[in-house]
């Protein structure tokens, strides 16, 4: 043991000469790119662009279209996937402030704590586009914009939807309400806007609301206890995919219809849940789109010129219909 | 008079006589609440009914429960079983996903093979890591639990697997005698680890590995292999937690399949009476348990109480099993309640218990 210790005295030096040689490369490496930076008006754009993670096949999907827009528009991206943590991504915001990128974005991993390497970007002159997720930053200067969805809007569009069927409706109209993970955001406020178009038909009426927490199994289980203790649902509408998926299987073990017996609303639309629609056992899905790969150049494009952006731009979203589905669903990513 | 006092004690005092008390308590509130509650039905030729979904949603949390029993009587603790349970169901979808014949009963076969073969593997590194090398078992299963999330998300590429395989649906949700199958591969389970350890010198072996673990040794009992053993019992049953969980929703969600279920698992065999340090264990008190966790999660549900004062709602319910439960919290409760205590009662004590 104590040979080992006198050995990994030289070990431990070799290895801080080893870093320290790594890191003088790498600052070397970001010197020469300023050197290049003088010489970058050949109209190219870089973006450093730093990503959550990949935990879900949305995000998935989110990675992929902002890669194929980058190359589709000519962009230089520099990608950095921060496995769901915030110093990764301050890390890479600062590597990318070093190398002199024209644009950085990224989806903030979590919403606060991010003024002092926002301040860092805004002073190297370097404009700030968020996306997917917001900063709860007071100061608003130090981004550009915030692009990504509006999920009060995608509760908002599921609710109308469902007033627009039922406004023939005499009698009252049960709906139960599978609820993302309880705090989470999607969840608040998808409910909240689900709740605001609702409130034209006063026949409509939730009667039944719990947490699935946004996977399967738990809408499954939940569903399984609502048609349980209500003899009578009409609606479920469900905050994402996933746990309608999850009540399919409960509804019909119950000996009723999806789609037809219980008219279902979901929010999402991805693969499966797009399957189910155009299946006929969803009946409508509000979109939440990862793929805002485009916008995102464009935003980068208007930026970079000195154009002026709306602080907060919503990712273009649709709604579909089993119809809409059944077309859409060939060219579906995720 | 003394003889029923004395019957009403030895009930009270049988270690199941509390844990079932709550669950008889907690399903008359229910059908107070919802006459309906407890009322079975015929559908389809399958019994259809609340205490049905009990019963089978109870099953993985049952197998998880029972293999937690045995580690957690040799002293230890596995925290990983949540991510066994993600990783066994990964594996089984993914491959199934793969072939072209997903009915086919070959390749659920094989699949459920494979996957039982790499959670034994996982389950043993467990126990080497605990019985060889000996790490703090809490820290050695706490490895698994982290890293093993992160294996089930790259076996599914971080995707939701959806499958289309009836024979392994029937895991989650096929029926044999009109009751899910889940529930009789439970009950299977249960009857081959209480065969194993208390119809075989197994079951006191872990409890004197439990109970002291060099003393075991030295009195010729191989500790290091009977928690080895342990923790690759514990790793099999999560395997099949994990079939049922994925068979369930026919899909695997390297994220959300099993998450917390290492919580859940650890809270039923408390509340069955086994002891967290190890060197006794109760089987059947494991099972009312976990039946209990799931009533109380599915009373949530049937009373639509709201997801924000759930949680509160099922901390509160938890800490009253666990008092009730407490002999030394009913004693303090019991001489509280009469102002003086008759001395003789206390003296009677200590001899009834001793024939029970």
């Amino acid at each position: 043991m104590g040979k080992m210790r006198t050995q990994s005295a030289p070990w431990r030096a070799a290895a801080v000469l080893a870093s320290v040689l790594l890191v003088g490369g790498v600052a070397a490496c970001g010197n020469s790119d300023t050197g290049g930076g003088g010489t970058k008006d050949d109209g190219k754009i870089t973006m450093g662009f730093s990503q959550v993670g990949a935990e879900s096949g949305w995000r998935t999907a989110n990675t992929i279209s902002i890669k194929e827009a980058a190359t589709a528009a000519g962009i230089e991206l520099k990608f950095d996937d921060a496995q769901q943590k915030q110093e990764n991504q301050i890390k890479a915001i600062r590597n990318y402030i070093q190398q002199k990128v024209d644009v950085i974005a990224f989806s903030p991993v979590v919403e606060s704590g991010w003024d002092t390497v926002l301040k860092e970007a805004k002073d190297a002159g370097i404009p700030v586009i968020l996306t997917d997720r917001s900063v709860d930053s007071a100061d608003k200067s130090l981004y550009k914009t915030f692009l990504g969805s509006d999920f009060v809007k995608e509760g908002r569009l599921a609710g109308e939807w469902l007033v627009e069927q039922k406004k023939t409706a005499s009698g009252p109209v049960n709906i139960v309400e599978l609820q993302g993970s309880t705090g989470a955001a999607p969840a608040n406020d998808r409910k909240k806007g689900f709740a605001e178009a609702i409130a034209a038909n006063p026949n409509l009426k939730v009667i039944a609301s719990q947490t699935g927490d946004f996977t399967r199994a738990g809408g499954k289980q939940v569903m399984e206890q609502f048609l349980k203790a209500n003899p009578k649902i009409d609606v479920l509408f469900a905050h994402n995919d996933d746990m309608g998926l999850g009540a399919l299987e409960a509804i019909t073990a119950a000996g009723k219809v999806p789609g037809k017996d219980i008219t279902i609303i979901t929010i999402d639309a991805v693969k499966d849940g797009m399957q189910a629609l155009a299946d006929g056992k969803f009946n409508f899905i509000a979109e939440c789109s990862p793929l805002l790969g485009p916008q995102l150049m464009d935003l980068a494009k208007k930026v970079k010129a000195g154009q002026e952006v709306p602080a907060r731009i919503e990712t273009e979203e649709t709604t579909f219909t089993t119809e809409q589905a059944k077309e859409a669903l060939p060219n579906r990513k995720y | 008079m003394n003889d029923t006092m004395s019957r009403y004690r030895t009930m009270t005092g049988h270690r199941l006589f509390w844990p079932a008390a709550v669950l008889f308590v907690m399903l008359a509130a229910n059908t107070i609440y919802r006459p309906g509650f407890l009322s079975i039905e015929l559908k389809d030729g399958h019994l259809y009914g609340t205490p049905i979904d009990i019963l089978r949603l109870s099953a993985p949390l049952i197998l998880v429960a029972l293999g937690m029993t045995l580690v957690i009587s040799t002293g230890g603790i596995d925290l990983s079983v949540g991510s066994l349970c993600a990783i066994s169901g990964a594996i089984a979808c993914m491959y199934i996903s793969k072939q072209p014949d997903q009915n086919s009963v070959g390749v659920v076969v094989t699949a459920l093979a494979m996957a039982m073969g790499v959670s034994l593997v996982l389950g043993a590194w467990n126990g080497v890591l605990v019985a060889v090398i000996g790490i703090q078992p809490i820290i050695a299963t706490l490895i698994l639990m982290v890293a093993g999330r992160g294996l089930a998300q790259l076996i599914t590429e971080g995707q939701i697997i959806t499958i289309n395989s009836e024979p392994y649906r029937a895991i989650g949700l096929g029926h044999a005698l009109t009751l899910p199958l889940a529930i009789f591969i439970a009950l299977a389970a249960a009857l081959l680890v209480a065969a194993f350890t208390r119809r075989t010198a197994l079951g006191m072996i872990i409890e004197s590995v439990g109970g002291n673990a060099v003393a075991s040794r030295l009195a010729g009992i191989r500790s290091g292999r009977v928690i080895f053993l342990a923790y690759v019992i514990s790793a099999a049953c999560a395997a099949v937690a994990g079939f049922m969980m994925t068979a369930n929703v026919s899909s695997a969600d390297g994220n959300a399949a099993g998450l917390w279920v290492e919580l859940d698992a650890i809270l039923a065999v408390v509340i069955g009476g086994t002891s967290l340090a190890g060197g006794r264990f109760f089987l059947s008190g494991t099972i009312i348990g976990a039946l209990i966790i799931q009533t109380l999660t599915t009373t949530v549900y049937a009373m639509d109480i709201s997801p924000q004062t759930s949680l509160l709602f099922k901390a509160v319910v938890v800490i009253a099993v666990c008092l009730i439960q407490a002999p030394a919290f009913r004693a303090r409760f019991s001489r509280r309640r009469r102002s003086a205590p008759p001395p003789a009662a206390i003296a009677d004590k200590p001899k009834e218990q001793v024939p029970a």
